[in-house]
């Protein structure tokens, strides 16, 4: 089916058809039946698949985790929504102690073809713990695929393709871009590894993901009035990291900057500069920047343009990496 | 073999099969063994307090909901239909004894003295924290279900342990009796026997589902299986919340250990000014629910001693404007705070990288301001 659709309904269509081709699809969380979900992304799934299959739970996410682990113990594929990204911390130690490791603890014999849903960063007006961005805490995690989308149709076919997977993934979905609108072929299938080169460009190498993914694109424009040509990489897979199409992309341009709303320390953006350190030192003709949250709790909204990553933040790293101008040597 | 221990006993629950209740719907005082001895000191003077505060505390409650629809909150979560619960609770503990909330208590911070400004700032996303704890004897709302009640239970026996005398209450929703945080809080608070009252505000919801999807069972159940005792009251009656807070709160006080107080009550408006509750709940169990409503029903009992309810309407009017006078006064106060207060408080002493990354956003900032205009000397500034 193609169509104009939002990130939102795009995901609907990708929890729809999974439950519809595959019986032992499950979806489990909170509000996710009458309501439909707060973001009403699992929309009518409950009138059309019954409550044996759209479960609303109790509201406990170690719980929705734990007794979801147990499903997939039995064969069948869960999909759990976690309401909001500050909730899913109750649920740490089911997915970081359990979920993440039964595969590799029962020496391959167990599978766990999990997939948690999690809406996903700041730049909504939330209250506190509703704009967080934990996805370095699952990053870190041996066995856990943690992967996020961009745009609707990306959300549509790496959500199908988490569901398809036999691996425990985390989804992230950047919760500003719910209500984005692209044309969706719900058909189409992704990996749950691959990069994105969106936009090819000579001058620098810009990594975004999620929700920086529009940013970083916008920065790009902005940048080619003042002559610079930046490619634009959605990492899009935050574990394991595509390390191949970000060293190839810096060996051609010589200069990185990676973005993310996520607080800067011990982050993603930390792995992928390393990496790109490791793979392809030589051709650096920059250190690499980087433009993130700062190391501060999430702030009152009032003040989270001022700790989001923008437009103006990102350019002006590009600058830096360029050895131009840059509010470094301002102060 | 012989065991100390009690059993789950349905005994230690008062108010299992109709909550405890002194004033019916219609108004009407009648008797109860258990929660009459707790309200001797009830007179009209009281009773007429209670009904001021209850509806300019529904007042002040529709004006926050009216701030939101204009913009000036981001959110809101309405209390109406619980006043009589949290200002039955919030009127009778002495402003000692400690508050842990959730997000919906905003009766029990107006009955704290917590300021407009104070009550609105983290609606208005210009501070996490609106007060000061320990200036009002209450925690700074909890978003987290349940996480909260390990907070309470922790405090008291704190409390014990230096020898205080005040008690520690835990208050929460129907919801959280799902989470493994308020399980391991009884736990704690029975094993240590911890001088904290559980209040649980049944109202019915946690946003969409029905508390049958959080038990199966009566809720007030559940504590008795840790052994902790239960009163169930009539939560939309502020005597009976009143009562069973005093009696709860003396027994916790003398020793005996904790105690859940359940107030079965009803959320008559959405979960937060972002749901819509017409996808899950209808309108003739609404049209119940509003039929019991707690100011509406102590009005009633007013008639009925024959009280100057016109005159009493009067100054819930008076008192009601200057209140939601002062929550629109409260949100011009509320500026948003200087952008670089932004790397404030996250460690108590100064981090060097925290101040490098604050200097970098400094430096940032200064790079986008506009060139200020020369000034001509001696022109007015
Ligand atoms: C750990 C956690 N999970 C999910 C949520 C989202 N959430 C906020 S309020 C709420 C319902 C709470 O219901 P209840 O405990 O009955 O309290 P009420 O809102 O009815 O006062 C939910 C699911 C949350 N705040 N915290």
């Amino acid at each position: 089916m193609t169509g104009e659709s939002t990130m939102a309904a795009a995901l609907n269509a990708a929890l729809h058809d999974a439950l519809a081709e595959d019986d032992d699809v499950v979806l489990l969380g909170e509000d996710i039946g009458t309501l439909g979900g707060v973001f009403r992304v699992t929309d009518g799934l409950l009138q059309e698949f019954g409550p044996a299959r759209v479960i609303d739970s109790p509201l406990a996410e170690a719980g929705i985790v734990g007794t979801a682990v147990g499903m997939a113990y039995r064969g069948l594929r869960p999909v759990c929504e976690i309401q909001f990204d500050g909730f899913v911390h109750p649920a740490l130690d089911q997915i970081i102690a359990q979920l993440s490791r039964l595969h590799y603890r029962t020496g391959g014999v167990v599978r766990m073809p999990l997939t948690i849903r999690v809406p996903c960063g700041g730049g909504i007006g939330a209250v506190e713990h509703h704009s967080e961005s934990p996805e370095a805490y699952f990053a870190h995690t041996p066995g856990l695929r943690v992967v996020t989308a961009a745009d609707p149709q990306d959300a549509c076919s790496t959500l199908r393709a988490a569901i398809a997977c036999d691996d425990p993934v985390l989804f992230l979905e950047p919760k500003r871009r719910y209500w984005t609108k692209a044309e969706v072929d719900t058909g189409a299938r992704a990996d749950l590894v691959s990069a994105r080169v969106l936009r090819p460009g000579r001058d620098a190498t810009l990594v975004a993901y999620g929700s920086m993914v529009t940013t970083a694109l916008e920065a790009a424009t902005a940048a080619e009035d003042d002559g610079i040509d930046l490619e634009v990489i959605d990492l899009r897979s935050l574990s394991p990291i595509d390390r191949e199409t970000v060293a190839a992309s810096v060996r051609r341009t010589g200069r990185l900057v990676v973005t993310h709303e996520a607080q800067a320390s011990v982050s993603v953006s930390a792995e992928v500069i390393t990496a790109v350190v490791e793979d392809c030192f030589e051709q650096l003709e920059a250190p690499p920047e980087r433009v993130t949250g700062y190391d501060t709790p999430y702030p009152p909204s009032a003040l989270e343009d001022a700790f989001l990553p923008g437009l103006d933040r990102i350019l002006d790293a590009v600058d830096r990496t360029l050895g131009r101008r840059s509010s470094r040597e301002v102060a | 073999m012989s065991t100390t221990m009690s059993a789950p006993d349905h005994h230690l629950v008062e108010g299992l099969d109709q909550p405890l209740q002194v004033l019916a719907e219609d108004g009407t005082r009648h008797a109860d063994a258990v929660l009459d001895p707790h309200l001797g000191d009830v007179d009209e003077a009281l009773l007429t307090d209670l009904f001021v505060d209850m509806s300019v505390l529904r007042a002040l409650d529709d004006e926050a909901v009216a701030l939101q629809r204009k913009g000036e909150l981001g959110l809101w979560p309405p209390l109406r239909g619980q006043e009589a619960a949290q200002i039955g609770l919030g009127r009778t503990l002495p402003a000692t004894d400690f508050l842990f909330t959730s997000y919906r208590e905003n009766g029990l911070a107006w009955c704290r003295g917590v300021t407009p400004q104070e009550m609105l700032a983290v609606w208005r996303g210009t501070a996490l924290s609106g007060w000061d704890p320990y200036q009002r004897h209450m925690a700074t709302p909890q978003v987290i279900i349940a996480a909260q009640t390990l907070h309470a239970v922790g405090y008291a026996m704190a409390t014990r342990a230096q020898g205080g005398s005040e008690i520690a209450v835990a208050c929460f929703g129907d919801g959280a009796l799902s989470q493994g945080d308020l399980h391991e809080a009884m736990v704690f608070a029975a094993s240590f026997g911890a001088p904290v009252l559980f209040f649980c505000q049944n109202n019915q919801y946690a946003i969409s589902e029905p508390v049958t999807v959080q038990s199966p069972v009566p809720i007030a159940l559940r504590p008795t299986g840790f052994g902790i005792p239960v009163l169930r009251v009539d939560g939309n009656d502020v005597l009976a919340v009143r009562a069973a807070s005093r009696l709860a709160a003396q027994r916790i006080r003398s020793g005996e250990g904790p105690v859940f107080l359940e107030a079965v009550t009803y959320r008559l408006g959405p979960h937060t000014t972002s749901d819509d509750p017409t996808r899950y709940r209808d309108e003739e169990e609404l049209a119940r629910w509003r039929r019991r409503c707690p100011v509406l029903r102590l009005q009633r009992h007013l008639e009925q001693l024959g009280a100057p309810v016109d005159s009493l309407r009067e100054e819930v009017t008076i008192r009601a404007d200057a209140a939601t006078a002062g929550l629109r006064a409260a949100i011009d106060q509320l500026a948003p705070p200087a952008p670089d207060s932004l790397f404030e408080h996250v460690y108590t002493t100064e981090d060097t990288a925290l101040s490098r990354q604050r200097e970098q956003w400094r430096a940032f900032e200064a790079s986008l301001a506009p060139e200020k205009p020369e000034q001509s000397p001696g022109s007015p500034s």
